[in-house]
C-alpha cells in the first residue's frame, strides 16, 4: 500500500471529527503523543503496521489515508518549482491533495508558460536569423529612407534647380517601385507566418528534415517535396540511404544493433562499414529513440533529427560547446561524453561523435569534412560528471558560458 | 570649409544626403564600397564620417573599430546611420565608440541637425 506524504494530514482530520485528542489516539496505538503529532504533520514517514493499527483505532479503511497522489501531477509541479526556488519541495505532495484545483492551476500556467517560451524561442530564432526576412526589411527600410528623405527635399525646397529636381523625381519613382515589390515580398512571407510556425519551412534542407519525419526518417518520394532544392537534397539523401543500407543490410543490422547496442565503432568494425554511415542507420532505426545532427567543415548544420528535450536551433549557429564541433577539430577520433542541457529542467544524454574527411576530387582537391553527432538519452540513474552544453545562445540560460557569443533572450 | 565622407551604398539616399548636406554647406564626399572607406577616410582627411552598417565589402561596425584603432582618427566624430536599429546593433556600435547613432528612415532636419551637433557649427 503507498503511503504519501498527505497520509498524516488525513489521520489528523479523521481524529479531529472523532474529537479525539491527540495523546487518547496516541495511547491506544502505543506511540507518543509527539511523535504522533509529527506523523500528522506528515514531518514523519509512517509505517504500515502503524498506519494499519492508527486505521482502526480511527475506524477507516488503510485506503482512506494511505492512496497517494498522482504521481503526474506532482512531477508537473517539481518542474514548475525548478523554475524559480524557493518552494517548499518536501511538502509537494502535501499541497497537491490539499489543493488539488490550484496545484492543477499552476502545473497549467507551468506547461502554458514551457509553450510561449519554446514559441518564443523559435520566433526570435527566425526573427534574428532568417536571412530572406532580414532582407526583405533592409530592403524596404532602405527604400522607405530614399522616398522619405526625397520627398522632403522635392517639398522643402523652393529653389531646387531643375536638373535636381528630374534627377529626385526619377529617383523617387525608381524607390516607389522598389518599395512595393519589397513590401509585396514581405507581406507574402509575413502572410506565410500565421500558419502554424512548424509548417513554415525556412530553407529545402528544412522542408526535407520535415518530409523525413513525417516518413518516419525513412526517405520517401522526392517528387513530393515543393522546391526544385529540396528535391534535389531528398534524392541525395535517398540514394546515401540506400547505400548504408546495403553496407549495413537488414535484419543484421538491427541484429546487431540489439547486440552490441547503439555503439557506431562496434557496428562498424563488425559490418566494415563508415562509422557515419552507423550513425544515420541507427537514427533511422525504427523504435530507436536518437537524434541525429550533422555539420559540413564550416560547422553549417545540414542534418537535423531532433530527440526530445534537446532543442536543435532552426536558424543560426548552434551551441560551439557541442561535441560535434570538436570531432570535426579532430577527424577520425571518436568522442563519447554526457552532456547536460541548460534550462530549468536541464537533461542528460549520451552522445557520439565522429568527424569522418574525404577527398571527392582527388589527392590534388580539397579536403572535405563531415561530423556527425548522434544524440541518445541517458538511462535513468545516469549520475557522474556532465558537459554543460545549450542550443544556441540566443535562448540558452547558462550563466557565465566561456563560449558565449550574444546575450539570451531568456536570461534574467 | 567643413568636410563631410559619406560612406553609403544606397545610391539614392546618399544622393539625398549629399544634396541636403551640400546646401547646408558642408563638403560631401560619397563612398559606396565598405572596403574602400578606409583609403577614403586617410585621403579625404574628413571632418565627419557618416557610415552605414550594412555595407558591401567591409561592415560599418568593422570600419568603425579601424577609425577607432587608428591614432589619427581616434576622435573623429562618426555617425552611424543604419536600417537595422536594434538594440545590439546599436550597443555594439556605442561600444565600439561611435560620436551618434541615427536609423532609418531618418528625419532630413534631424539628420541636419545631428551633423551640425557633431562638427560643432
Amino acid at each position: 500500500m503507498p503511503i504519501s506524504a498527505l497520509t498524516g494530514s488525513r489521520l489528523r482530520e479523521r481524529r479531529l471529527v472523532l474529537g479525539l485528542r491527540q495523546a487518547d489516539l496516541a495511547g491506544r496505538v502505543g506511540i507518543s503523543a509527539s511523535y504522533l503529532n509529527l506523523i500528522e504533520h506528515n514531518r514523519r514517514r509512517i509505517s504500515a503496521d502503524l498506519l494499519g493499527q492508527l486505521s482502526v483505532a480511527l475506524g477507516r479503511p488503510v485506503e482512506a489515508f494511505a492512496d497517494t497522489v498522482g504521481s503526474a501531477i506532482v512531477d508537473d509541479l517539481r518542474a514548475a518549482a525548478a523554475r524559480l526556488p524557493g518552494a517548499e519541495l518536501d511538502r509537494v505532495e502535501d499541497f497537491a491533495g490539499r489543493f488539488p484545483g490550484w496545484a492543477a492551476t499552476l502545473t497549467g500556467l507551468h506547461q502554458r508558460v514551457a509553450g510561449l517560451e519554446r514559441a518564443l524561442e523559435a520566433m526570435n530564432d527566425r526573427m534574428s536569423h532568417d536571412p530572406h526576412l532580414s532582407a526583405s526589411l533592409h530592403e524596404v527600410l532602405s527604400a522607405v529612407s530614399s522616398v522619405r528623405s526625397t520627398a522632403v527635399i522635392l517639398a522643402d525646397t523652393e529653389d531646387i534647380e531643375p536638373e535636381w529636381q528630374a534627377r529626385f523625381l526619377a529617383n523617387l519613382q525608381a524607390d516607389s517601385k522598389r518599395l512595393a515589390v519589397g513590401a509585396e515580398a514581405l507581406v507574402r512571407y509575413l502572410d506565410s507566418s500565421g500558419k502554424e510556425l512548424e509548417q513554415v519551412l525556412a530553407s529545402p534542407q528544412e522542408e526535407v528534415e520535415v518530409w523525413l519525419a513525417a516518413n518516419d526518417w525513412q526517405p520517401g518520394d522526392p517528387a513530393e517535396l515543393a522546391s526544385d532544392a529540396a528535391r534535389q537534397i531528398a534524392v541525395d539523401w535517398t540514394l546515401r540511404a540506400g547505400r548504408d543500407l546495403l553496407a549495413l543490410p537488414e535484419p543484421a543490422f538491427s541484429h546487431a544493433l540489439a547486440e552490441h547496442g547503439p555503439d557506431p565503432a562496434a557496428l562498424a568494425q563488425r559490418f566494415g562499414a563508415d562509422v557515419l554511415a552507423v550513425f544515420r542507420r541507427i537514427a533511422a532505426s525504427p523504435g530507436v529513440e536518437a537524434g541525429l545532427v550533422i555539420c559540413d567543415a564550416s560547422g553549417t548544420l545540414t542534418f537535423r533529427k531532433p530527440i526530445p528535450g534537446f532543442a536543435l536551433p532552426r536558424f543560426g549557429a548552434a551551441c560551439p560547446l557541442w561535441p560535434l564541433f570538436a570531432a570535426l577539430a579532430h577527424p577520425m577520433s571518436p568522442i563519447e561524453t554526457v552532456i547536460e542541457t541548460a534550462g530549468p529542467i536541464p537533461r542528460r544524454f549520451v552522445v557520439r561523435a565522429f568527424c569522418q574527411p574525404r577527398f571527392p576530387s582527388g589527392f590534388r582537391g580539397p579536403e572535405l569534412r563531415e561530423a556527425a553527432m548522434l544524440i541518445l538519452a541517458e538511462p535513468r540513474g545516469g549520475g557522474g560528471d556532465a558537459m554543460a552544453v545549450g542550443s544556441t545562445c540566443r535562448i540558452c540560460q547558462r550563466d557565465n558560458c566561456p563560449a558565449r557569443r550574444e546575450p539570451s533572450i531568456l536570461s534574467g | 570649409m567643413r568636410r563631410v565622407l559619406l560612406i553609403e551604398d544606397e545610391a539614392n539616399i546618399a544622393e539625398a544626403l549629399r544634396f541636403i548636406l551640400s546646401r547646408d554647406g558642408w563638403v560631401v564626399e560619397v563612398v559606396a564600397d565598405g572596403a574602400l572607406a578606409l583609403d577614403a577616410v586617410a585621403h579625404e582627411r574628413p571632418d565627419l564620417v557618416i557610415l552605414d552598417l550594412m555595407l558591401p565589402g567591409l561592415s560599418g561596425l568593422d570600419i568603425l573599430l579601424a577609425l577607432r584603432a587608428d591614432p589619427g582618427t581616434r576622435d573623429l566624430p562618426v555617425l552611424m546611420l543604419t536600417a537595422k536599429g536594434q538594440g545590439r546593433d546599436r550597443e555594439a556600435a556605442e561600444r565600439a565608440g561611435v560620436s551618434a547613432f541615427m536609423t532609418k528612415p531618418f528625419d532630413n532636419s534631424e539628420i541636419r541637425a545631428k551633423v551640425r551637433a557633431l562638427l560643432g557649427a
